[in-house]
């Protein structure tokens, strides 16, 4: 009996655990481990960082810890541009992404029933193969003598080959082609619970189909086209492999320059000190976020 | 024949030019059939009701009034002026939903001055017909809610307000009563019929609920297979169904099957396997042949059930059986088993508080009938 309530009790108890045990240990550790390296010098060693932690000198350890490589990053505006040309070429493509997302989810919403979740599994499809393979073939259909110039000067519409290939806009057709599945699915996901006789009423209010769209069907879409936004946005500001393989040496990201610190320069520090402003810069946006949906929850229960 | 509703009969006028005319009006949904080559009109100020069991074409004859579907054959005309190619959003139409279809993302007055605002009204004048509004349908205290935080009731009232807010040509009313619980809903029916009077609006409802179209109809049109059946005032289409589909669909009845032996001193004799002695009944306007099969109708409350046997000038006696008895404080029904097998519903009102020797269950009983308390229905 008690043996029994006790198990109950352990499990009632470890079960609301697990994700904060799951967070803690393969997120929070981490983050910790990152953020000192970051507060650390660089050093020609093995850890290639000092202080390194030892129970003997603790005091010695904190005394070595510094926020030179933050100061390193104010100087430097390498850094800034990147991540403000991180965040603006994140912005545009998830802009882009809702501007395709938008119809594709809302024609999927739109579909007779039984086509839906193979529309679904359509959407979901790419991911079957490798993401890096993916990116490459976009190298193959860019580059200037590919497959998309062939075709133009195939069909006469130009004399000479693009530039697309290691430009800006390569790395929008990149994000917006590799992403697309997380813009589609909570977009759809919102569209298809839309009550359809909204729109009904809408119309027989007086209000003409494409005006019902910004009145009725985007507001009610708001959640999708946040969380959507949101999932692009994200891992679009960092993003490492799509600016490299299709954006060239033009395209400033923070994402390779962190890489570049890591791999090219060996510098830990600084290369953890850009990981810590990374997670800075995505972090405020998803804490506005929350703070403005806990606020309208709050008005509209 | 039945109550005199008011002094308000336009369609017995020939003059008189109905509001919405559909002529000859025909909508397949592919090889079905919903309403079928149907015609009828409606007048200016009535309170309309479309009865009918589900699939029997009501809600689509709605939904070409509203434009949302259109007509595969035969014009719908409002006002003189054809519907067709008129979308729904520019025709003087308005419709409160089955769900009410409130925008969830709107407030209560945001909702009512939704379609005030795609007129382009002024601000200041939205603002005044909607307060006119929420004063009509009493939601003042409950402007600045979401329709999520509303009870039923309130959400059927802030539907009607929103739809009545263009004070359009003609409302209708698809089903608007059908989510709220019994006692709401009586009330609701008063109060829709006095919005409707006092605003002299159109009003085409709806409905299965034959009880609900009895009380708020001027006149109602029931419907089967996607035509009409019979289109008359509750009165007539109680006391006088045309066929035995509305006689069953429109309140309790008792159907007798027989055949016509003749007719006396203007009064059929119709011989039936339930009573030795044929059947009298009163109904003049049927033209009837000897030998043809007919069913006689007979309301519960026109039946008299007695313990004594009925004195010899009666007629149309039934003897039986009482099989059940089911008191409903202001009734009480009787179920009455006929030597046929057949089972009468026979209802007496309560009239006072104490009954002495009440007829009890197993009891030999006479049910009577007066010759005009029934119906022919031609098979």
């Amino acid at each position: 009996m008690t043996g029994r309530t006790l198990t109950r009790r352990l499990t009632e108890g470890l079960v609301p655990a697990v994700p904060y045990l799951w967070l803690g240990v393969l997120f929070l550790v981490p983050f910790l481990i990152v953020l000192k390296i970051s507060l650390s010098d660089p050093a020609v060693a093995q850890p290639p960082y000092r202080p390194v932690f030892e129970w003997g000198d603790i005091a010695g350890f904190f005394g070595g810890l510094d926020l030179e490589n933050f100061e390193l990053l104010t100087q430097d505006d390498l850094y800034l541009t990147a991540t403000l040309s991180s965040v603006r070429i994140a912005a545009v493509s998830t802009l882009l992404l809702l501007l395709v997302g938008f119809p594709v989810a809302y024609g999927m919403a739109r579909a007779p029933e039984r086509y839906r979740s193979l529309l679904v599994a359509l959407v979901i499809l790419p991911f079957w193969t490798s993401f890096l393979i993916r990116i490459y073939a976009w190298v193959a259909i860019l580059k200037p003598e590919g497959f998309l110039t062939q075709a133009l000067m195939g069909l006469g519409l130009i004399s000479e080959p693009i530039e697309i290939l290691n430009t800006e806009t390569a790395v929008y057709i990149g994000i917006v082609y590799a992403y697309l599945p997380f813009m589609v699915l909570p977009l759809y996901a919102t569209l298809e619970k839309m009550d359809d006789t909204l729109l009904e009423a809408a119309l027989d209010l007086g209000s003409p189909p494409w005006r019902s769209f910004w009145t009725i069907t985007v507001p009610l879409a708001m959640p999708g086209i946040v969380a959507g936004s949101l999932l692009c946005f994200i891992p679009a500001v960092g993003e490492f492999v799509i600016p490299d393989l299709l954006g060239g040496s033009e395209t400033l990201m923070i994402g390779r320059q962190l890489w570049s610190e890591f791999f090219s320069n060996r510098d830990w520090p600084l290369a953890s000190s850009v990981a810590i402003l990374l997670l800075i810069v995505l972090v405020v946006p998803i804490v506005i976020y929350r703070d403005v949906e806990a606020r309208r929850v709050e008005t509209r229960p | 024949m039945g109550a005199v509703r008011r002094a308000f009969a336009p369609w017995s006028d020939p003059d008189a030019k109905p509001l919405i005319r559909f002529e000859n009006v025909t909508k397949r949904f592919g090889e079905a059939m919903a309403v079928d080559h149907l015609s009828l009109d409606i007048f200016e100020g009535e309170f309309f009701c479309l009865l009918g069991p589900s699939g029997c074409g009501k809600t689509t004859l709605m939904r070409m009034l509203a434009g949302f579907e259109t007509p595969s054959e035969g014009a719908i005309t409002l006002g003189n002026q054809s519907l067709a190619g008129v979308p729904p959003y520019r025709r003087p139409v308005n419709m409160m939903f089955q769900s009410y279809a409130l925008f969830p993302h709107m407030s209560v007055e945001k909702n009512i001055a939704f379609g005030l605002k795609q007129d382009g009204m002024p601000k200041d004048q939205i603002a005044e017909r909607v307060g006119e509004m929420l004063r009509l349908v009493q939601l003042e205290k409950l402007a600045r809610r979401y329709p999520s935080q509303l009870s039923g009731g309130q959400r059927q009232r802030v539907a009607l307000a929103r739809a009545l807010a263009k004070k359009p040509k003609v409302l209708l009313l698809d089903e608007p009563l059908g989510a709220l619980d019994k006692k709401l809903r009586e009330e609701t029916q008063f109060e829709l019929m006095d919005i409707q009077h006092d605003l002299h609006m159109t009003f085409v409802v709806v409905t299965h609920d034959q009880e609900e179209a009895m009380t708020m109809a001027d006149r109602i049109a029931v419907m089967d297979h996607g035509r009409i059946v019979q289109v008359a005032t509750p009165g007539e289409i109680y006391e006088q169904p045309k066929t035995r589909f509305i006689a069953e669909f429109v309140g309790d009845v008792n159907i007798l099957e027989g055949h016509v032996q003749g007719q006396e001193n203007g009064l059929w004799r119709v011989k039936t396997p339930t009573a030795e002695v044929p059947l009298t009944i009163d109904d003049p306007d049927e033209v009837l042949h000897s030998g043809q099969a007919v069913a006689i109708a007979v309301r519960p409350e026109k039946m008299v059930i007695q313990r004594d046997p009925p004195g010899p000038d009666a007629t149309n006696v039934l003897t039986g059986e009482v099989w059940d008895i089911g008191y409903l404080g202001d009734w009480t029904v009787y179920r009455v088993k006929l030597a046929t097998g057949e089972i009468l519903r026979v209802t007496r009102a309560n009239a006072s508080r104490f009954v002495e020797n009440p007829i009890d269950w197993d009891e030999q009983v006479y049910v009577t009938f007066a010759p005009g308390a029934a119906v022919i229905l031609a098979e």
